[in-house]
């Protein structure tokens, strides 16, 4: 293990994590400001990434189809919200679980039935197919650079968007007095229907982005959800600042683990045990991550008691 | 919707017929029909049930569940179809995992289980049983005849890839049985894992030839375009699980040049072959994968073995299925006394033909080939 490949691998962690950002924002977002949890915010990943597959197969034009991706989430997080999820916020969580799991279901099948069974072809644009040289005599490949900065830029829009803007205002007042808000004048109906279709359409073009260069597929979202679940109890629900800082952390474990793990596990075993022993221990190194974590911040590292 | 009507009217025919004839067989097909890997469990009814349409036979009922590649409901199925809908013969599983939770009970209760796909080392082995027979291939075999061919054409060091899960582990183990040369790095990943850019940075910088991987489904389609995507430029080998059709269209020219070993190709040149293909894609709209073909040749197994027996007299239709009295559109087909197929094993390189990338067959990577398991098996 040289150096040249630990800051590649490093990248590649930043990179899973920054995606995984797209994912728990939405997530942490929904669940902070409307207490509902989600499981079909894998769902709406799918979606952007079928839509995404969809436009650029017929356009030729990934610009287009990350904005097909973006619309067409954010279209099904609206018509979601305003037909099922409205009528669950007063309801307890096993209500909510139980609603949108059936929306994963409808979700799944309904796609199967537009796309089939077979997974879809997505590609990266050709503008961004090769590697770059960065410092160093790294190579790493252009598309996940441009993942890094998009989420960057995301992160930082959102970060924005709930410190310095009305809506924002409006967001993080929702998430500590609900009722109050509502007294005070605000359309919480329209509020909610806002916030859900921006974590949809957050969740649609990590869907579109990580599509290119991944299989699009029905179910592809459920892995991912998990994952987004682990992020956001990390980071403290209802947290964006939880959620970045959060998704890094993931991305980081789990790639350096599955990366540096057998390496350790062969400095005293033999080969093909170390392997078999790291690999194992990798994949459970996040919720190693997790449980630790919880021990120590039981509400997680930016969560309100 | 074709495949509706072709279902339905099995169906159909089934209900007219069950209380007409009692003695036909009902088939318990469990496989994987919805998530990530429906893909491959679709195609296998597919061809399973193709092969019972031209058979003309009207007194096979088969009974489709989803497992939805979960082991707990894979189980869940089996108890149900064989203690409530009192099934004669079970099969359809496509992950080695499920079959391996499913088949010992399954053949301990006396039904027989035809293996379309999944062929674990344990049940060639030492957990081999006379009512369990595999159409397909004992999860080795493709990656034996990869080593050995590997080996006879000068690659001297491979970088190994796998899902850490018994089949990843069969077929690893499988390429290094017949592969002569030096093993650079082997690394094993979560079943089901879609970003392998930390595994390609460390093929990229490994010292090898070549890079051998076995990546079944989605899997296989997130590795290849983010393979050719990183710039890394070590030639791809793989059993033919991780370049099947259903995998190529999405995967795109990222795969074209890659080797693959496989029992079947739709360009065979064997009786039965063409036809099988021509009707395939007729009925579904679609090219054949070889889980398709799995999926043909095990309906017609069971049609041939009930020409010659009934299934109620258990000892007589295990004769007639051992004796694999049909012509397989793979060729040259017989059962080792495991119960596992001897048949040849081809290289096949991804092409572009017109608009469509798909597989040609290149060569012979292993003549009549038997896994080796058998030994262990004592039945």
């Amino acid at each position: 293990m040289n150096l040249v490949l630990l800051i590649e691998q490093l990248l590649n962690g930043l990179q899973f994590g920054v995606m995984l950002f797209l994912m728990a924002a939405g997530l942490t977002l929904i669940f902070g400001v409307m207490g509902l949890i989600n499981l079909a915010h894998g769902s709406l990943y799918m979606i952007g990434a079928f839509a995404a597959a969809a436009v650029a197969s017929a356009t030729g034009s990934f610009t287009l189809a990350l904005m097909a991706s973006l619309a067409a989430a954010a279209l099904a997080g609206v018509i979601v919200e305003m037909v099922v999820i409205r009528r669950l916020y007063d309801r307890d969580h096993l209500d909510q679980v139980l609603a949108t799991f059936a929306l994963i279901l409808i979700f799944s099948e309904g796609t199967r039935w537009v796309f089939g069974s077979f997974p879809i072809y997505l590609d990266v644009p050709a503008a961004l197919s090769g590697g770059v040289n960065l410092p160093f005599g790294i190579r790493y490949p252009a598309y996940r650079l441009a993942i890094i900065g998009i989420g960057l830029v995301v992160a930082f829009g959102l970060f924005l968007l709930i410190t310095r803007t009305r809506i924002g205002m409006r967001i993080r007042a929702g998430e500590s007095d609900r009722e109050m808000i509502g007294a005070l004048g605000v359309n919480i109906a329209v509020l909610y229907t806002a916030i859900f279709a921006l974590g949809a359409a957050l969740a649609g073009f990590a869907g579109a982005l990580v599509g290119a260069i991944q299989s699009v597929e029905v179910g592809m979202g459920e892995p991912v959800l998990i994952l987004a679940f682990v992020t956001i109890v990390i980071g403290g629900i209802g947290s964006i600042r939880g959620a970045f800082v959060g998704a890094l952390l993931v991305g980081l474990t789990d790639t350096m683990g599955r990366v540096l793990l057998p390496i350790l596990f062969r400095a005293f075993m033999e080969p093909s045990a170390a392997t078999a022993v790291g690999a194992a221990l990798a994949s459970m190194s996040i919720y190693i991550l997790m449980a630790a974590i919880l021990l120590f911040k039981p509400t997680g590292l930016y969560g309100s008691a | 919707m074709k495949l509706k009507s072709l279902m339905l009217a099995a169906c159909a025919a089934t209900m007219t017929m069950g209380a007409a004839q009692a003695e036909g067989v009902k088939v318990g097909m469990i496989t994987t029909l919805s998530g990530g890997g429906a893909g491959l469990g679709i195609d296998v009814r597919d061809g399973f049930m193709l092969a019972v349409k031209q058979s003309g036979r009207s007194d096979i009922e088969v009974v489709v569940e989803d497992d939805q590649q979960k082991p707990d409901v894979a189980v869940q199925l089996a108890d149900r179809l064989v203690q409530s809908e009192k099934v004669d013969l079970l099969t359809g599983i496509i992950w080695s995992n499920l079959a391996m939770a499913v088949v010992p009970s399954v053949t301990a209760q006396g039904k027989f289980y035809i293996s379309p796909n999944a062929g674990p080392s344990a049940l060639a082995g030492k957990g081999c049983h006379p009512n369990y027979f595999n159409v397909a291939w004992q999860n080795d075999a493709f990656n034996e005849a990869a080593g050995a061919w590997a080996s006879e054409n000068g690659i001297e060091k491979v970088f190994l890839l796998a899902p850490n899960y018994p089949a990843g582990k069969d077929m690893i183990a499988g390429f290094k049985r017949f592969y002569k040369g030096e093993i650079a790095d082997e690394v094993y990943t979560k079943l089901g894992q879609n970003d392998y850019a930390a595994e390609i940075a460390q093929i990229r910088s490994a010292d090898a030839d070549m890079l051998y991987y076995f990546l079944p489904g989605g899997m296989g389609i997130s590795f290849m375009k983010q393979y050719a995507g990183s710039g890394a430029d070590k030639p791809v080998m793989g059993p033919a699980f991780s370049f099947d059709q259903g995998i190529l269209g999405a995967i795109g020219e990222a795969a074209l040049g890659v080797k693959n070993t496989s029992h079947w190709s739709k360009d065979l040149d064997v009786p039965g072959n063409a036809e099988f293909v021509e009707s395939f894609i007729e009925e579904f709209d679609r090219l054949p994968s070889l889980y398709a073909a799995q999926g043909f040749d095990t309906g017609l197994l069971l049609v041939s073995a009930m020409e010659k027996a009934d299934i109620s007299d258990a000892d007589a239709f295990r004769t007639a299925l051992e004796a694999a009295d049909f012509q397989s559109v793979r060729g040259d087909f017989e059962f080792a006394p495991n119960h596992h197929p001897i048949h040849t094993i081809y290289m096949r390189e991804v092409v572009k033909e017109g608009d469509v990338v798909t597989n040609k067959v290149i060569g012979v990577a292993a003549e009549d080939h038997t896994d080796s398991y058998g030994v262990d098996c004592k039945m």
